[in-house]
């Protein structure tokens, strides 16, 4: 099968600063792949190239088997759902307008907006009754997190983007949205790619982790194999697991 | 009050609103259009926001006396007062039209283009609505600065409330000052007031 998403050699640089160097990575359909790394590993900047929010330096990143590069943007990010932290909801426009967004922009007749607005936030567990008028103000973290999955799915996209979704959250508000991601997972069967820096959430929704470490490609492996991967970064990030608090 | 005053004062308050009008609709015409394109130039905004700030300081009688001998835009009357008071009230509105765009959140701005809006859906729906409020901002205070600066068109023949003003200095006419400084300060009051109520309106979202 071919995969969804190819990184071929990609590398990115700005201002004599290499960001990514020389990523190959294949992403299959219906995988959730994890990129996991720290603060400045370059995992963002290759989230968004698969949006073609940024371009690679060298090398390319093929989205159902065209580069992005002759992909129309547009055509191409409205085909993929986009979750970031804090949401990115439109302050100005209700839940209703922030979900209905991307069928408003593809000309769905309004009907048809609204039922699919009402089916996705009854699945988001934000009855519309009360929710679809709201302001995003007017909400919780949480809930406006919610609001922003399911504007990422509104117009059922083969494809999401997760950067660092869950960042801003309390950890009871984000170990509920973790649990809320799976179950979306198993009924959606969607492809996900979700950047974080959270070891224990990346071992939780991924099907494989990559590890990124200073731009490149440090381990590719299941969450079980990744459990016991040898590499350096690999083992700093897995110390994290093991730091448990000791009460004063 | 005699009759003929206050017939006057009525017919030079609307000359003067009329002045402030077509100015305010000619600096708006050309500076919001113009802040907009600014924010797609970021190397020409030091040019243009400094072009805007000198013309700032300059004092207005100096700019409607420097105005005077030029062609075309120059000379006495009208049309040269409305050129200077456009020259006045590009800067509040193109620096807020600026500010208000560039303010709006990365984050908001990203997930408009990555859920795939097109350069125009993300002005109008986006970049416009949210910066609405600073845009307006900037277009009360040009008016209510140019409803002030406008009594010294009468200076070069203008027209509007300054006649009375500069009519008033002349003669030493306290009644005749203030039937050009009452209506002009109530005028911008109103201005304020209105701009600012619907202002108030806006940042309801």
């Amino acid at each position: 099968m071919n995969p969804i998403v190819s990184f071929r050699n990609v590398s990115y640089g700005v201002g004599g600063k290499d960001i990514l160097r020389d990523l190959s990575l294949d992403i299959e359909s219906g995988e959730t792949i994890v990129l996991l790394g720290r603060s400045g590993s370059g995992k963002t900047t290759a989230l968004k190239m698969v949006n073609a929010l940024l371009h690679p330096s060298s090398g390319e990143v093929i989205v159902e088997g065209t580069p992005t590069s002759r992909w129309d943007p547009i055509r191409l990010r409205r085909r993929i759902g986009y979750v970031i932290q804090e949401a990115g909801l439109f302050p100005h426009f209700t839940v209703a307008e922030n979900v209905g967004l991307v069928p408003r922009l593809e000309e769905w007749p309004p009907e048809k907006i609204r039922t699919r607005v009402q089916t996705l936030l009854e699945q988001a567990g934000l009855p519309p009754a009360q929710f679809a008028v709201r302001y995003p103000r007017e909400l919780s973290g949480g809930q406006r997190q919610r609001v922003g999955v399911a504007r990422a799915l509104a117009a059922d996209p083969p494809l999401l983007l997760f950067d660092e979704p869950f960042g801003a959250l309390d950890p009871v508000t984000r170990v509920e949205l973790q649990r809320q991601f799976l179950e979306l997972r198993r009924r959606l069967g969607k492809t996900a790619i979700f950047v974080t820096h959270d070891v224990r959430e990346a071992l939780l929704v991924a099907t494989r982790i990559a590890l990124l470490h200073n731009g490149r490609l440090a381990v590719l492996a299941t969450p079980a194999d990744f459990l016991r991967a040898q590499g350096e970064e690999a083992r700093a990030f897995l110390a994290c697991l093991d730091s448990t608090v000791e009460p004063a | 009050m005699t009759p003929d005053l206050a017939r006057e004062i009525m017919d030079l308050t609307l000359e003067h609103l009329v002045l402030v009008g077509i100015s305010m609709g000619i600096a708006v015409a050309v500076a919001i259009p113009g802040g907009i394109l600014l924010t797609r130039r970021a190397p020409l905004q030091r040019w243009v926001i400094g072009f805007a700030n000198i013309m700032q300081t300059v004092p207005s009688l100096a700019l409607f006396g420097v105005l005077i001998p030029l062609p075309f835009i120059g000379g006495i009357g009208k049309h040269t007062a409305i050129v200077a008071l456009v020259l006045y009230a590009l800067l509040p509105i193109l620096r807020n039209t600026l500010t208000g765009i560039l303010g709006v959140d990365p984050a908001v701005r990203e997930s408009a283009v990555a859920m795939g809006m097109t350069g125009r859906q993300l002005l109008w729906e986006v970049e416009l609505p949210l910066a609405a409020r600073t845009i307006l901002a900037g277009v009360r205070v040009a008016t209510v600065t140019t409803i002030g600066t406008a009594t010294i068109a009468a200076a070069i023949g203008g027209g509007g409330l300054g006649v009375f003003i500069f009519r008033g200095l002349a003669s030493v006419d306290t009644t005749l000052l203030l039937a050009g400084a009452v209506p002009a300060a109530l005028m911008a009051l109103l201005a304020d007031g209105g701009l600012g109520w619907v202002e108030r309106k806006l940042s309801r979202a």
